[in-house]
């Protein structure tokens, strides 16, 4: 008995001795949102192969699928934290799929870092929870300054995703400030994973708007585009960074066409060394250019390693505070400066589609909201 | 008056396609009283299989549907011989059991084979006006698909009911559906036919899974799942095992979600529960549902 058990803690110590930093990567890699989680994912690989290792240590990621399933993401989370022992997570993209994770993050005190999740609440009182994109509050705000102002849109149909938070919450800071602004606006309904909108299409066209702004995620962007043009809308149809994926055009074809969407980067925009550098390595790699949810997906890999770094030890709360204190991080989407909440300050990029692609319209700077 | 008229077409679109789907899964419950859960999955695969011949072998759209549904056709088959034909004899919760590990298996089959990504079914017309054409009826905007659908619905319906009522084959089904181990002793080959049943169900759902994807063009190994379960609740609904039910539960269906969420718009998000309320009012109220006979148990 004593044999097994001392052979054991050989077998501990030495395990021990070549056991890596693990790192938790919790994504969308199947079901409706995959696409976000792909992107992501070759953001972080990118960074990973050029930072492998920190204070010494190699570092492993472990990819856990979510099923783009609020369900599976506190899954993926509880197997990455108790079974697989992450040191820290990077994930989710859907703010609903975050906020079934960050709990259990918060808890366990691992700190997590969300490339893309941009609804309030999934960093709102917690400490070891924050993110690299800006919040949707500053999003939705400025789709409606830029629809009011630069469009020139008065009557707008607002479609609400009641499945996603991301959805929801961005209608509301949308409404409160196009309705402020002096412009008009009429609600409607889905739910994520629904093919058919002719119901709220018909509903919606009946309101005669200047422009539709779909607040979901790219498939359903996608279809209730195609089915509005079929309907013969022909105004303007806005979306937000939940439309940053090639596949929006994949599925929407020309009915796209000139959508015009917030998000968090455009290879166009890349502006400092580290960016520029983010592009030429990707266009090597995959043989095209990167995206927003690529370039968030560096960011938080090298956001987390720098607070890593920073903190000196692989003590998580430190980690935690140390992310938190990141101040002019030159990251693959710009200057990345964390605040007290969590919540990364930056300037929203609109991008427009254009011949099939993805093409950079304007930039609207936090000043430009007030 | 236009809002009713586009909202009664858009019903009829969406409950066409609806029907369509629940048809396959009438069949194959009216011959062997199983729900068979992987029907919609059956669909999926043959929109994958209509996308690859498309792209992969370039074929014509019209040749990739063919393809698509032979293939379905042969799954469907498949399928009968290694799930359920080994299940024939046994209680029949562990052929619907096996139906679902069926749905299942051929759900991550596809993430394996295909991807997850989604795929745009678009990419399988290089000439799309067909997709795009809309006539204009009284003011209300109708998609040239909706009449396709109504006309490949109406067509199916003929073809099936020759087979059904017309032909060798067609009796054996219907024997069957009424006494499996005397038709046997008729000296009729139950598997064959069984299997043949199936292989028809599945050309079906193939067909109608195309016609689906070329409204919805955003093609994943998911996407067979709520149409397949929304077309089980039409064939419930229609009366399952009769066939002329499926078409009229399908229709019925779709129109009771369009007009429920036009009409309240504040409830629009859950269009879905609008479709399980209707299961449940039925399976309450008519069990048997609208078309169907009422089943007498044998003592």
């Amino acid at each position: 008995m004593k044999k097994v058990i001392s052979m054991f803690l050989i077998v501990l110590v030495v395990a021990s001795l070549f056991s890596a930093v693990k790192i938790g990567v919790i994504l969308p890699m199947t079901g409706g949102i995959s696409a976000f989680g792909r992107m992501v994912w070759e953001g972080i690989q990118i960074a990973h192969e050029e930072k492998p290792s920190v204070l010494g240590e190699k570092i492993e990621l472990v990819l856990l699928d979510t099923r783009s399933e609020k369900t599976e993401a506190a899954n993926a989370a509880a197997r990455a934290i108790d079974k697989e022992k992450v040191l820290a997570i990077i994930g989710e993209v859907a703010s609903a799929h975050s906020l079934a994770i960050a709990p259990l993050a918060e808890e366990n005190k691992v700190p997590m870092i969300s490339p893309a999740s941009t609804n309030p609440l999934v960093t709102q009182g917690r400490k070891f929870v924050s993110r690299v994109c800006f919040i949707d509050p500053f999003q939705g705000a400025a789709m409606a300054v830029f629809a009011y102002k630069n469009l020139g849109v008065k009557r707008v149909v607002v479609f609400t995703d009641v499945e996603q938070d991301y959805s929801v919450g961005l209608t509301n800071f949308f409404i409160n400030k196009f309705t402020a602004l002096g412009g008009q606006v009429k609600r409607v309904y889905f739910k994520s994973g629904d093919q058919d909108f002719s119901a709220q299409l018909s509903v919606a066209m009946a309101f005669n708007p200047d422009a539709i702004y779909v607040t979901g995620y790219y498939p359903e962007i996608a279809l209730i585009a195609r089915q509005a043009r079929q309907l013969g809308f022909t105004g303007y149809i806005l979306a937000g960074d939940g439309a940053d994926a090639p596949e929006l055009i994949e599925i929407g074809g020309e009915a796209v066409e000139g959508l015009l969407f917030t998000t968090h980067y455009h290879p166009k925009a890349a502006s400092n060394p580290v960016a520029q550098k983010f592009v030429e390595v990707y266009r090597e790699k995959y043989g095209k250019d990167p995206a927003a949810l690529n370039a968030l997906g560096y960011d938080a890999y090298m956001v987390l390693l720098d607070a890593i770094e920073r903190a000196g030890s692989f003590d998580t709360e430190k980690i935690a505070e140390e992310i938190r204190k990141t101040r002019n991080f030159e990251g693959a989407t710009g200057i990345i400066n964390i605040d007290e909440n969590g919540n990364a300050i930056k300037s929203v990029v609109v991008n427009v589609v254009k011949n099939g692609a993805f093409d950079f319209e304007a930039v609207i700077n936090p000043s430009d909201i007030e | 008056m236009v809002f009713f008229l586009q909202n009664l077409f858009n019903g009829i679109m969406l409950g066409g396609l609806y029907a369509l789907i629940a048809i396959g899964y009438t069949m194959v419950y009216g011959i062997l009283r199983l729900i068979n859960f992987a029907h919609g999955d059956v669909m999926m695969m043959g929109v994958y299989f209509a996308f690859y011949a498309a792209t992969l072998l370039s074929l014509s759209p019209f040749f990739s549907a063919i393809v698509a549904i032979l293939g379905a056709a042969l799954l469907g088959f498949l399928i009968d011989r290694i799930a359920y034909k080994p299940l024939r004899n046994a209680p029949r919760i562990s052929a619907l059991i096996t139906a679902i590990g069926v749905s299942f298996f051929l759900e991550s089959l596809a993430v394996v084979i295909f991807g997850a990504i989604p795929k745009s079914f678009l990419n399988v017309f290089r000439d799309r006006t067909i997709l795009n054409k809309v006539l204009i009826v009284a003011g209300a905007r109708i998609p040239l698909l909706t009449f396709l659908v109504i006309f490949i619905t109406a067509a199916i319906l003929v073809i099936l009911f020759f087979i059904v009522y017309k032909t060798k084959i067609g009796m054996a089904m219907r024997a069957i559906s009424m006494d499996i181990p005397t038709t046997a002793l008729m000296g009729v080959n139950v598997d064959a036919v069984i299997g043949f049943t199936f292989a028809l169900g599945s050309a079906l759902a193939a067909a109608s899974g195309i016609m689906w994807a070329m409204r919805f063009p955003n093609v994943h190994p998911y996407m067979g799942f709520m149409p397949g379960l929304k077309a089980f609740i039409a064939a419930v609904f229609g009366g399952i095992g009769s066939i002329p039910g499926a078409v009229l539960g399908g229709v019925l269906l779709g129109l009771i979600e369009i007009f429920l969420a036009a009409y309240f718009p504040s409830f629009m998000g859950y269009r879905d529960a609008f479709a399980f309320i209707v299961l449940i009012i039925i399976l309450l109220v008519k069990p048997s549902g609208l078309l169907g006979k009422k089943i007498t148990e044998k003592v």
